[in-house]
């Protein structure tokens, strides 16, 4: 299989990592370090690796930031080293490497404050920075994403995996098994160790046979990075390169966490040279893909490296064992010539050649999942190492990850956590400690992704961010995407020894999800682009395109904008007639005998003694007073009303008066229905809307006795109301949704006579804006009471309890100088909206402008605003500071147009 | 993400639920009669207790609130009653 790594033409063989084939291909250096561009080569062999993140470029697809050890090789992949100004054995940027002293822990927190770190960020974002994006890419498709359940959840398809998830479903439960390799036996391939006879592959191979013949599920190649409440957890099921994997959700009754273990390094001064890897890497690369990590090896390991070292002897190797750890020699220096590894020497005067270091110190359960769901840890002191704390029946860890390493033990455990019981703790012989030495005079190196070394660590210490957190925030240690994978424990053990306090004193950081990172394209699977927010729909969308709408969206329904020109649609409005697609407005249905007191309890104004064929403008508020939101009370008859709330917040009203009528009322004696998909309401507004209707012809007496404004009347179940957010004559013909269309048609047939307009959203925010009628939330904000906006009777006379009432008459509620709601009036250009009013030549803020326009029936710019005291301002000048600019405008009452309301009846 | 039991529906994952408010809390009225004190009370004080806690919920698909006891350091559900008539228990 054919590949380039950084523009060299390279092979590898079916079933390789990227990471395998790199390795069979000799490349040693295949990255270079984040801040001090030192030349990296593989370390680990799993998902531990922090050195070998790389960009991959297959089909034209460009993923940046592969995992080299967990991304399948494909043939003609064109992999590139990051964090490299050229490639990965040639980068100038090395040269920060021989500074490394001026730049230690938290240097760019103290150096570039000033004047701004945003001044210096992009130049030292482009030195650092990871994988690049490509950005004519169109966005990689999206992942599928799937639920499911199951009784039991195993986790780890190792041999104490395979054995609980085995007896699970043996046992009849419905066991899911996941595991984030391809195929089963996680470290006994690793380590090729036989079991029963057989080789670990097909012992493995004959127990997913048994698990599935016993009704099992097994998926292969999925992680589990995320466990959270109530037996959920997130799995990421791969698929070929470069489609992002897919989400799986899965909810279960219990867990097994059988995650295994991860090898920690030894951390000697220049522990990091390429050619020294964690020997169970060494391991799993001769085994798994046949590749030896070099010729001439030296073991360097606290525990027993014997079978490791017959193993690479056997593949033709030349192997050292070096006894690691307290009271043995240490690691004085690396040779590193010409980029390559040339031996080492130690503190006993023994020098070593060879030209590949295995290093092990050790072995650090995965606790991941079990901490994400709140699991506590206990500190091991034979194995130097934390394991979960066995207080949760649901969640039950087994194996390595519990700190059990023999095969034997863990698969016992397995099947006594198999039936939901707690393995007892088994002690295990004591490891030899090999914490990271202070003191040292040259750096050895704690964090690799993030080039935390112990003197970093050393230097937090002594500028005292000892805490645990407030290291790993100082120094970034285990900030990286690898998340601490391999240095977090070194660095733990390096801060006690700091403080000189037991290491479980200095706690670990908080695990949180995901144990392995995730693409974002996984984590939204379909819910993006046209899916992502969709918005409502009209039902006369295609009459809206076929008159020419631009349509945009407004409060999440997707509505015409405007037809030809908004402000000729103003005009139409104004001088003939226009018809507008009103649909969005609430049309929430309020039933029962109780609906009466119900609405007087809702609304701030009194409602209850509306007559049935009436209509009322009112507010809703929240407890706090303020103005939720605002509209239409219709009543139909004496058990009916029809709240017509704002497009925007139907939703929202309905749950409040749902939450309402539940709290405070017999549900039932008062019943709530959202009725406003089943309408479509078109609504013509203007001096000749009434004439209109008569010609229309619904039947319907039309005079100012019979229908004034503020009415509604049913009729062949149509809804007829006469009402306006103008100020001239104005109907809302309201008619079920599948009669749109011909009523529709209709009008515009036979409005030809009268000078019909269509007339979208952006005409009516100007006409109202000529009436100083508002928008919630836009000529409102989180202040706003409804006597700030000129409404107060309600507040002084309505007698009975209404929602928020107490709260209007707080002392804040009565201070004078409240933002209230006024007009501007100015000259030239409309104001800006967002704009602050102050008094003249002052800096301090008294207010803002909410909504602006040019109003071409006065033919000059007008504009609302919240102003403090503004009400009992009229007439005096502010100005409205913006970006720098400073205009003149007159405080001015909100109602521009016809302000004696003669338009309404004309 | 959590799965609540709805006393209509049964278990449902938790972004279909709504949080109304810890369970015990009474509406002061009249308004003239309520000091500043107890009204700001009821609008922002919240006992936040760190266990065993009895809240009303609310599930969104179908409207109706209910009486959730659960325990807020194992995020366990120890029970759920609807507030209707002879409702579920
Ligand atoms: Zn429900």
């Amino acid at each position: 299989m054919n590949f380039t790594f950084d523009g060299m033409d390279l092979t590898g063989r079916p079933g390789d990592t990227i990471a395998a084939a790199l390795l069979r291909a000799q490349m040693r250096i295949v990255n270079r370090s984040f801040k001090y561009h030192r030349p990296r080569g593989l370390w680990g062999a799993w998902v531990e690796e922090p050195n070998a993140i790389l960009d991959v470029t297959l089909n034209g697809v460009r993923t940046p930031n592969c995992r080299a050890t967990t991304t399948p090789l494909a043939a003609g992949m064109a992999i590139e080293s990051v964090n490299t100004a050229l490639t990965a054995r040639r980068d100038p940027l090395a040269v920060l490497d021989r500074f490394a002293r001026f730049i230690p822990a938290a240097f760019y927190y103290k150096t570039f404050l000033w004047p701004s770190w945003h001044l210096f960020e992009p130049t030292i974002r482009k030195m650092a920075g990871l994988g690049r994006m490509d950005g004519t890419q169109d966005f990689v498709p999206a992942a599928p994403q799937r639920h499911e359940t199951a009784e039991l959840l195993v986790i780890g398809a190792g041999p104490a995996g395979l054995e609980a998830a085995l007896a699970a479903a043996r046992a009849g439960l419905d066991v899911v098994l996941v595991d984030d390799r391809d195929t089963p036996g996680g470290s006994l391939i690793d380590r090729a160790e036989h079991l029963e006879g057989q080789s670990p592959a097909d012992w493995a191979a004959a127990m997913i046979s048994a698990f599935r013949a016993a009704g099992g599920r097994y998926l292969p190649a999925t992680t589990a990075f995320g466990a959270y409440d109530h037996g959920l957890f997130l799995l990421a099921q791969r698929r070929d390169h470069p489609a992002a994997p897919a989400l799986i959700r899965l909810r279960a009754d219990r867990a097994i966490l059988a995650t295994g273990a991860i090898e920690r390094p030894l951390t000697f001064v220049d522990n990091d040279r390429p050619g020294i890897l964690s020997l169970h890497a060494g391991q799993a690369y001769l085994n798994r893909h046949g590749v030896l990590a070099g010729q001439r090896i030296a073991i360097l390991s606290t525990g027993d490296a014997q079978t490791a070292a017959t193993q690479f002897r056997a593949a033709g190797a030349a192997v050292e064992v070096i006894e690691a750890g307290e009271g043995r020699a240490e690691v004085e220096a690396v040779h590193w010539f010409a980029r390559h590894l040339r031996g080492l020497t130690l503190t006993d005067g023994r020098r070593i050649d060879c030209d590949t270091i295995l290093a092990s110190g050790g072995w650090t359960p995965a606790v991941h999942l079990h901490c994400q769901t709140g699991g506590k840890l206990d500190w091991r002191e034979d194995i130097q190492a934390f394991v979960p704390r066995a207080d949760r029946p649901q969640i039950l860890t087994i194996g390595a990850a519990a700190g059990t390493f023999a095969t034997d033990d863990a698969r016992s455990d397995a099947l006594i956590a198999a039936r939901g019981d707690r393995p007892a703790l088994r002690a295990q012989d004591p490891v030899r400690k090999a914490w990271p030495q202070l003191g040292q005079s040259r750096r050895a190196w704690v964090d690799f992704q993030n080039d935390v070394t112990v003197k970093d660590v050393e230097l937090a210490g002594r500028e005292n961010m000892r805490a645990v957190e407030h290291l790993k925030r100082y120094t970034t240690l285990g900030m990286a995407n690898d998340q601490g994978k391999i240095s977090n424990m070194p660095g733990l053990a390096t801060m006690a020894a700091i403080r000189q306090v037991p290491i479980p004193e200095i706690g670990t950081t908080t695990f949180r999800p995901p144990f392995d990172p995730v693409s974002l394209a996984t984590l939204a699977g379909p819910k993006r682009e046209a899916l992502f927010a969709p918005p409502k729909r009209l039902v006369l969308e295609p009459l809206h395109r076929a008159a020419g709408a631009l349509m945009r969206e407004y409060g999440g329904w997707l509505r015409p904008a405007v037809y030809t020109d908004v402000e000729a649609e103003v005009s139409a409005a104004r001088d003939h007639v226009t018809l507008f697609d009103g649909s969005p407005l609430g049309k929430i249905d309020v039933y029962g005998p109780d609906a009466a007191r119900f609405m007087d309890f809702i609304y701030y104004n009194t409602m209850g003694n509306l007559k049935p064929g009436r209509a009322r403008y009112g507010f809703l508020l929240t407890e706090g007073g303020i103005v939720f939101d605002d509209g239409i009370l219709f009543r139909l008859s004496e058990y009916h009303f029809s709240v017509s709330c704002s497009s925007s917040h139907v939703d929202q009203v309905a749950n409040l008066l749902d939450l309402w009528r539940q709290d405070q009322f017999d549900p039932d004696r008062v019943f709530i229905q959202d009725a406003t998909p089943h309408w479509a309401t078109l609504t013509l507004a203007g001096p000749k809307a009434r004439a209109l209707m008569a010609r229309l012809d619904f039947g319907i007496p039309l005079d100012d006795a019979a229908m004034p404004h503020l009415s509604v009347v049913q009729k062949d179940g149509m809804r007829i109301a006469r009402v306006s957010f103008t100020g001239d004559c104005s109907y809302e013909i309201s008619v079920p949704a599948r009669a749109a269309a011909a009523l529709w048609q209709r009008i515009v047939t036979t409005g030809r006579d009268f000078g019909l307009a269509l007339q979208g959203v952006e005409a009516l925010a100007i006409l109202r804006m000529e009436k100083g009628l508002i928008f919630v939330g836009k000529d409102t904000d989180g202040t706003t009471m409804p006597h700030d906006l000129g409404f107060a009777a309600p507040r002084e006379k309505k007698q009975v309890e209404f929602v928020g009432k107490r709260s209007l008459f707080t002392e804040t509620a009565s201070r004078p100088d409240r933002l209230q709601l006024v007009g501007l009036a100015c000259q030239g250009a409309p104001l800006p909206v967002g704009g602050h009013a102050t008094a003249p030549g002052q800096p301090a803020s008294q207010g803002y402008v909410t909504s602006a326009a040019h109003s071409p029936t006065l033919g000059k710019p007008i504009a609302l605003a919240l102003i403090a005291g503004g009400l009992g301002r009229m007439g005096e000048e502010v100005e409205v500071y913006h970006l720098g600019q400073r205009r003149r405008a007159t405080i001015c009452p909100g109602c521009f147009v016809d302000p004696e309301w003669e338009r309404l009846n004309a | 993400m959590q799965s609540f039991p709805c006393p209509f529906c049964g278990p449902r994952p938790e972004p279909e639920f709504l949080f109304v408010t810890e369970m015990g809390k009474t509406r002061p009225e009249p308004a003239a009669e309520v000091s500043a004190p107890v009204w700001a009370a009821y609008l922002h004080d919240v006992k936040n207790i760190k266990g065993e806690v009895a809240e009303v919920w609310q599930h969104l698909p179908c409207g109706q609130l209910y009486l959730m006891r659960r325990d807020t350091t194992t995020m366990a559900v120890l029970g759920v009653q609807s507030f209707r008539k002879g409702g579920a228990a």
